[in-house]
């Protein structure tokens, strides 16, 4: 690997992204080349993310700035451990995500494929400006862009379903990004006079304590992307997009932009001791709580299998949320932990979900009966997956729910264990049927099938492609992997400052 | 040579395009009246460019015209303020000129188009005069020059549309009651204190104190004025005008004249009657800022329901209008700030999206939404300049709408006003849905199969992107011109502070 320093690092990772958008439309007419390009460019930028880890935990702080837009309001970027999570969430599942659309669109005969591609890679570029950004300003710009880039994805079928979906999609992220994430930072701004993420926070002396909570809602529901009740109806409405775009949408990019967002507002903005000494954030916590529960129910009664999946992340997100809220170490890293696990676990449903559509067309969870004799690596996949979101060992998603729980008992609010061992429960109401339909159900002996048709049944598999069963089987392997890698994730993260620093003398 | 031309740069700034006027109308042909007009065009933005240079430091020139003493003589009085301005009307001129070439040779007949360039000069020359003048009549005698020329450049949208003509009509009926009223606010003025001289005028105003006839001068003028910019709800002559005009005098119109009125108005609230004049106060806060915040949301929602894209811009317009005379009332530092900064950024973007919609017109015949469905395919330049221009007017980071939205939300949150504050980032997502109406019309529709449409000829796609990477560029790069602002604003103030004190 070529040595590279930490400032050019970061303008590589933000930038293979940006650049290869040129190669896509350049072979636009050469299909291979198009979208070998996006897979090269994916696993390049991970390459250099990896590097800026070794940096990192080298103990360097790689920044640069690039230039000033406003007196005093610099686009600039800076790696903590929080953002480096993110960035390494972000571009390593940009590699399964691209694998998989080549495969997943080809099958569909979507059209339209060169302006996918385009606007799949600016999204991947606006979330590692988001993860690596040193300021509020930065933030919120690369936020907007990955609302705008992801808006054509949305849309991409070009039907009116499509098009009323985008129309929520775009509705409700812009206007709570306007009218609440903007004002929050503008009043941040007129407060503090700074805008530059600071551990511990800067709030601390600037707004009156009694407004502090007003200016964490802003922030909260600001930042819709983290899909917060009521604010979470775009991401049902999303799912009428092609399956590589939710997986994009609820574990590569966007959501995890809206979690992070939070994440990093908690512990750079406000400071994890100073809302744990202000009390600031304790009604996020019930609201984030109710969210989870209200979530997981409404995904209970979803039949169609992306629309529990969808209201299954709403729930999920609110406990990045509430580590964020709960105020504590644990509860940090947790959430932080949560980002990982989740992501992982639900891109490989999404693409199982995927998969099952472009093998059989059914989208439906009642109609999956017996599918799992005849796509054994998809639901095999998707059982691992599901376990994982569950939180149950040995699996991935244990670990972070383990630690939610101990930043709740931390923070001495017991109920909170109850809200997360409930909505565990929920979980396996929602996913684990599923499951047992695929492999345990009778199958369906449809009108179609009653011939030659159905005597073969059960002996023959009706896999996806390769190119959409490859990917979905590699993060499945993920899930199972890092319940040993979880060390040094948790001592990495232990790194995230929760006082302000102390002033060296 | 040289020097003589430095020190007389503020009178060239008019009489240059004044002289070239009657030119272009003696040879009355096409082509050669374009090249003179491009020409002068480029003179005034170096002439503009240069007293930026000179006044950006806080400098003022006063110009004595035939070298009369005011308060006697007329001056020209160039500060940081109008140089900016000064700057914006002779750029937009300079980007618009290689647009009009193609436009106009479709949309208006040869034998017209002479006088079409000599009308096009004219504007600009009066445009240039009311912002450069620091006598309070001599800005009447501009606004008539560059209004009666607009009337008749509106009115050369008969070719494609007959209803242009009684756009025009309209548009002469109320905009000469606007300047009616605004010469007897003059004239009341005059009878108050005795000068026609903006200085003057300020300076006798704090001498002789407050009395009614100066409420009423104040009234007169605000009225007058206020029909100009397009104030709701003296706006009506807006929307017809802006539609039914050619292409590119919609580009110019909308990026120029009134922005020049937003000018005029702030140098007689601010230069004249001061920041700290009672009266004026009251009537910014209970009269200008409802107003403002009503056009804000209800020009927007009459924009969301248009059926053609040249009129939703002009409603927008009108919004946006609301949003400068906002900056104003809020009577801050950072509030005039935000009203002159958004002068020019409005300026950059509604002339790129007017630019957009010529481009249509040019094109497809119409710039009826519904003649416009899956453009983005056969007409991706154009279409790329409109998701820029309207992010831009919607206010998204990265374009100079963002700018002009983040001082102006600043400004309202500076003096606590927090229903304000909300009232403009909830006004901006009004845009967000008309905006969002013609993207999703342009990329999200299949184009209609008899559809011929094609790209727009370079000579529009060139100045369009001029101006679209301008939108970007100062999104951007706003320190230069958040500096001039924000030196124009300082301006104003201190000299109302000098004039109260």
């Amino acid at each position: 690997m070529i040595a590279i320093d930490g400032s050019t690092g970061i303008l590589l990772a933000i930038g293979i992204p940006l650049i290869v958008t040129l190669f896509i439309a350049a072979f636009s007419r050469m299909p291979n080349l198009r979208d070998a390009s996006s897979v090269i460019a994916a696993v390049l930028t991970f390459l250099v993310v990896l590097d800026l880890l070794g940096m990192v935990n080298a103990g360097q702080t790689p920044s640069v700035s690039l230039f000033e837009v406003m007196p005093g309001l610099v686009i600039s970027f800076s790696i903590e451990p929080l953002g480096m999570i993110f960035a390494l969430v972000a571009s390593g599942l940009w590699i399964p995500a691209a694998i998989y659309s080549i495969g997943y669109m080809r099958a569909e005969n979507e059209r339209h494929l060169t302006r996918f591609n385009i606007c799949y890679a600016l999204a991947i570029s606006a979330a590692i400006g988001i993860a690596f950004s040193a300021n509020l300003f930065t933030l919120f710009i690369f936020y907007e862009v990955l609302t705008v880039s992801t808006y054509p994805l949305v849309a991409h079928k070009q039907t009116d379903e499509a098009r009323r979906g985008a129309r929520t999609y775009l509705a409700i992220l812009m206007s709570t990004s306007i009218l609440f994430l903007l004002t929050a930072i503008i009043w941040t701004w007129s407060a503090t006079g700074t805008l530059d993420f600071q551990p511990g926070g800067f709030i601390a002396g600037h707004v009156d304590p009694a407004l502090v909570p007003v200016l964490l809602a802003l922030f909260a529901f600001g930042i819709g992307k983290a899909a917060l009740m009521p604010f979470h109806r775009w991401l049902p409405s999303a799912m009428v997009a092609p399956t590589p775009v939710s997986a994009l949408l609820h574990a590569v990019a966007v959501v995890k932009a809206g979690v992070f967002t939070m994440l990093k507002v908690g512990v750079y903005v406000f400071g994890v001791d100073y809302l744990s000494q202000t009390d600031a954030s304790q009604w996020l916590v019930w609201l984030a709580s109710a969210s989870i529960l209200i979530a997981s129910i409404i995904a209970l009664t979803k039949d169609d299998l992306k629309a529990r999946l969808a209201y299954s992340t709403v729930s999920q997100l609110s406990y990045i949320t509430l580590g964020m809220a709960m105020a504590t170490q644990m509860g940090i890293i947790g959430g932080t932990m949560h980002i990982v696990t989740h992501a992982i676990g639900k891109i490989t449903l999404f693409m199982c979900a995927g998969a099952i559509y472009v093998a059989t067309h059914k989208k439906k969870v009642s109609e999956l009966d017996g599918l799992g004799r005849e796509m054994p690596f998809t639901f095999i996949a998707f059982t691992i997956a599901s376990i994982s979101i569950i939180g149950l060992p040995p699996f991935a998603g244990a670990w972070s729910k383990m630690y939610l729980m101990l930043g709740a008992a931390n923070s001495g609010q017991l109920a909170l264990i109850g809200v997360l061992l409930v909505s565990s429960l929920l979980n396996i109401a929602y996913l684990m049927p599923i499951v047992a339909r695929g492999f345990f159900a009778p199958s369906p002996v449809a009108a179609h099938s009653l011939g030659a048709a159905a005597a073969d049944d059960g002996k023959r598999w009706r896999e996806a492609p390769f190119l959409c069963v490859l990917p979905l089987c590699l993060t499945a392997l993920l899930c199972i992997l890092l319940v040993f890698e979880i060390g040094p994730l948790y001592e990495f993260l232990l790194h995230i400052p929760i006082l302000p620093e102390v002033p060296t003398p | 040579m040289i020097d003589l031309i430095t020190k007389n740069l503020p009178a060239l700034q008019v009489v240059i395009p004044l002289m070239a006027a009657p030119i272009c109308a003696i040879f009355n042909r096409g082509r050669l009246a374009w090249t003179i007009a491009f020409i002068v065009a480029i003179v005034s933005f170096a002439i503009s460019a240069a007293l930026l240079s000179q006044t950006l430091d806080g400098g003022v020139i006063s110009y004595h015209l035939g070298g009369w003493a005011p308060p006697i003589g007329i001056e020209y009085r160039v500060d940081v303020l109008n140089a900016f301005v000064l700057l914006i009307v002779s750029g937009i001129a300079v980007v618009t000129l290689p647009y009009a070439v193609k436009s106009v040779a479709q949309e208006i007949p040869q034998e017209k188009q002479g006088f079409f360039y000599t009308a096009l000069l004219l504007c600009l020359t009066g445009l240039l005069g009311v912002t450069i003048t620091g006598d309070a009549f001599n800005v009447f005698v501009f606004l008539e020059i560059s209004s009666l020329s607009t009337y008749a450049l509106v009115a050369t949208g008969a070719e494609r549309n007959r209803r242009a003509l009684t756009a025009a009509y309209n548009y002469l009926i109320m905009g000469t009651v606007g300047a009616t009223f605004f010469v007897i606010g003059l004239g009341l003025l005059y009878m108050a204190t005795g000068t026609l001289n903006m200085v003057d005028l300020a300076h006798q105003i704090t001498l002789r104190g407050d009395s009614r006839m100066l409420h009423m001068g104040f009234a007169f003028v605000l009225v007058g004025i206020g029909l100009k910019l397009a104030m709701f709800p003296l706006h009506l002559w807006l929307p017809n005008a802006y539609t039914f005009a050619p292409s590119a005098v919609s580009v110019f119109i909308s990026a120029t004249s009134t922005k020049v009125a937003v000018y005029v108005l702030l140098r007689f609230m601010f230069g004249i009657f001061g920041f700290d004049y009672a009266y004026q106060q009251s009537t910014l806060q209970y009269v200008l800022l409802p107003l403002a915040l009503l056009a804000m949301f209800a020009a927007s929602l009459v924009a969301v329901f248009q059926t053609d894209l040249k009129r939703m811009l002009a409603y927008s317009s009108i919004a946006q209008v609301g949003y400068m005379l906002l900056g104003t009332a809020f009577m801050t530092q950072t509030g005039v700030m935000a009203t002159v900064i958004h002068l020019f950024n409005h300026a950059v973007t509604k002339a790129t999206l007017f630019m957009v919609a010529g481009a249509f017109v040019y094109s497809v015949g119409s710039s009826k939404i519904s003649d416009l469905k899956g453009l983005g395919r056969a007409m991706p330049w154009t279409s790329a300049a409109f998701v820029v221009g309207g992010l831009s007017l919607i206010g998204i980071p990265l374009t100079v709408g963002f700018v002009s939205k983040w001082y102006l939300v600043q400004a309202a949150l500076e003096l606590g006003w927090w229903p304000i504050a909300a009232a403009i980032v909830l006004s901006s997502l009004i845009a967000v849905a008309y905006v969002w109406r013609i993207v999703e019309t342009l990329y999200l529709h299949s184009p209609s199969p008899d559809s011929k449409a094609k790209e727009a000829p370079l000579a529009m796609i060139i100045p369009m992107w001029v101006l679209a990477a301008a939108t970007v560029y100062f999104g951007t790069h706003a320190a230069l011109t958040s500096a001039a602002a924000s030196r124009a604003a300082s301006t104003l103030i201190s000299a109302s502070n000098i004039i109260w004190q």
